[in-house]
């Protein structure tokens, strides 16, 4: 039986602060109600996981990013035709885009959540900074999990906005 | 060959052309082009620009850490590395190949043909299907998986869903998409379950026949454009890999062979535990990646190529008899000579994903993969090398522990290192042969990443970096005068901006 809500965390746990989206799945599986949440995880982005998506009603990404401008940025996403499907790295938007060509239908309500890192480099341990933004993060997520609904999670995009 | 444009007489005088990054591959490798007043090519070098250890990331660490811990190593082939690592760690704990478990052993190729199978399917159906079915020069945004969707949406859907059940095969083996813990020192972890060998079964004819579809379609798109694609960017080469004892393809476990350009036998069955007496790496102080070179030919003569077009040439046989026909019709093509054209890679790649395939139809049906005896043991060792051929090439891993089972050394060949010397001249050739004397243009440079494209280099793997993604193309004078400049922006647009 699939699960209706998939929060996708990706990264790498061995370089540096890339592993936020991962340690951001381990946060929810310790503090939060799995009955209808799935987890899953990759190094990155990839057009396969356009099939991850299929049969949800509300889809969560969750990454690292160094050009987030606050500690964490929690955005509604559409399907957009971004290119970085020319790479091994695809982009959350582009993953939708590539399920409304495989599928033919409107991808389900996708989030994302960027969570504000430094430094990336291989064996590297999460930096202070990130680790901060971690925890604020998880306390925002574990809120998001709680009422897991589109018209709530679209309340808090515009709340990230003020 | 092309090795006079490694390195330039007067390169103060010519134009500078860099091409930053090299894009669809993983990783940030640049080409740069020096050009004399006629835009005639005096230098091509392909350049890797990051750096990290791999070797300091895995020598500290308890060895029974690194079949997960190097997985992390690269977002592509963490497989690989995970496979690679457990044959060497088997060594640590006294496992020898031959004496592993039937059921460990059949379970390990299992994940490896899931890996390759998925690794084949993304390069081919996401990464150059694009290239291949639109053409080289054709506009940027045509060339992407999404053009492919749009143009041949069954092509694209079939790429997807075999990438999807090539990761489907690692998630049931190694229990989960990443991070698995399918192999350990001398074994695997677990077996497979009925439930989990009836899940991969339901979808694995399916498979085949895709599979079966795109050598088809790679030989129609390969024999539609002669001799353009048995030209471009080829070079007459050396070539390693594994094989099995009868000369048949190995993904897994075999001896080391080497052929040179005619076909002749440099060496075979090799035991890759002594790969340093056969194989050494140089270095040049203008890259980060090494040159190996098989030490019996020397440094200027030993080069060598591995990877698909490596292991089709190399290997008398394919063990599954869709692949063997394939490939017997691939060598029909150059009459049974070593085929040397670099776009033959594809349809090389795709005769391996076929095999794969097939493999996999054939362990699910099985039983030892369903097997409880799945660890063996052994004196301790304080050595261990484990070589596999990973989808882009042989992998090699070598480590030394101490006392206290710490890896006190390691050592990684990896396979896009061994391609550095080919890549180089590839691009030179193509550089010699296509863009001499024209204006540059961005279409015109893509076949520059065409060339280095059809390795399916892991530029990552290779420097031992994660690639970021800044992109230009600068066109200077001889006075060094920037007079024209591309950039390429992270979501792939192109922008003049001189």
């Amino acid at each position: 039986m699939i699960k209706p809500i998939l929060v996708f965390g990706y990264g790498n746990l061995s370089r540096g602060d890339d592993a936020l989206g991962p340690l951001l799945l381990d946060y929810i599986e310790s503090h939060c109600d799995l009955t209808e949440i799935e987890l899953l995880t990759d190094f990155q982005l990839q057009i396969e996981h356009a099939l991850d998506l299929e049969h949800r009603s509300l889809v969560l990404f969750v990454d690292a990013s160094v050009a987030c401008i606050n500690t964490f940025d929690f955005s509604q996403l559409s399907a957009a035709r971004d290119k970085s499907y020319t790479t091994h790295a695809m982009s959350p938007a582009a993953v939708l885009a590539v399920y409304v060509s495989i599928k033919k239908q409107t991808p389900p309500p996708s989030f994302l959540m960027s969570i504000k890192a430094e430094s990336m480099e291989l064996g590297e341990g999460l930096s202070c900074a990130a680790e901060n933004n971690l925890q604020q993060a998880c306390l925002v997520i574990k809120e998001l999990l709680r009422q897991p609904n589109l018209k709530h999670w679209l309340q808090q995009t515009e709340q990230a906005l003020r | 060959m092309y090795q006079h444009l490694e390195t330039a007489k007067n390169p103060e005088n010519l134009k500078r052309i860099v091409v930053d990054p090299v894009s669809r591959v993983e990783g940030h490798g640049k080409v740069t082009l020096l050009l004399d007043a006629d835009n005639k090519i005096q230098q091509a070098r392909l350049h890797i620009v990051e750096f990290r250890g791999f070797e300091r990331f895995i020598q500290g660490r308890p060895y029974w850490e690194l079949p997960v811990l190097v997985q992390r190593l690269c977002g592509i082939c963490p497989v690989s590395h995970h496979l690679a690592a457990a044959k060497a760690i088997d060594q640590l704990v006294g496992v020898d190949p031959e004496n592993l478990p039937i059921s460990a052993d059949k379970l390990r190729r299992l994940l490896h043909f899931g890996q390759v199978l998925q690794s084949h399917a993304l390069h081919f159906f996401h990464l150059s299907s694009p290239d291949l079915l639109f053409g080289f020069e054709s506009d940027i945004n045509q060339r992407s998986i999404m053009a492919v969707l749009a143009a041949y949406p069954d092509l694209a859907v079939q790429g997807v869903k075999l990438r999807k059940y090539g990761q489907e095969v690692i998630r049931m083996v190694s229990g989960k998409r990443i991070h698995g813990t399918g192999a350990i020192a001398g074994g695997m972890n677990k077996s497979l379950s009925k439930a989990e060998r009836d899940y991969l079964l339901e979808d694995i004819d399916q498979i085949v026949a895709w599979a079966a579809a795109s050598v088809t379609l790679i030989k129609t798109v390969h024999e539609s454009n002669l001799p353009y694609f048995d030209d471009f960017a080829t070079i007459a080469t050396n070539y390693m890999g594994l094989t099995q004892v009868n000369g048949a393809l190995e993904l897994y476990h075999g001896g080391l062979r080497a052929k040179n350009a005619q076909g002749e036998t440099i060496m075979d069955h090799v035991d890759y535990c002594h790969y340093n007496d056969y194989i050494h790496e140089e270095v040049r102080s203008w890259t980060y990646m090494k040159f190996p070179y098989l030490l019996s030919l020397g440094q200027e003569d030993g080069w060598y190529r591995v990877g698909p077009l490596a292991r089709i040439n190399n290997c008398d046989l394919i063990n599954t008899p869709l692949a063997e026909a394939a490939r017997i019709v691939f060598k029909a093509h150059s009459s049974g000579a070593m085929v040397h054209s670099t776009l033959a890679f594809h349809w090389a790649r795709l005769i391996e994903l076929l095999h794969c395939a097939e493999a996999i139809k054939e362990l699910l049906h099985d039983p030892d993969i369903m097997g409880l005896d799945l660890v063996a043991k052994g004196e301790k060792r304080y050595e261990g090398v484990g070589v596999i051929e990973a989808p882009r090439g042989t992998l090699f891993h070598h480590y030394q522990v101490d006392e206290n089972d710490i890896v006190t050394k390691a050592n990684l060949i990896v396979s896009t290192t061994s391609n550095n010397r080919a890549m180089n001249e590839s691009v030179r050739q193509v550089a010699a042969e296509y863009l001499s004397g024209r204006e540059l243009t961005e279409p015109l440079l893509n076949n520059l990443e065409v060339a280095i494209r059809a390795y399916d280099p892991c530029l990552s793997c290779a420097t031992h970096a994660m690639g970021k993604m800044p992109l230009q193309l600068e066109l200077m004078d001889a006075n060094g005068q920037l007079i024209d400049k591309l950039v390429k922006h992270s979501n792939g647009q192109i922008e003049r901006l001189a």
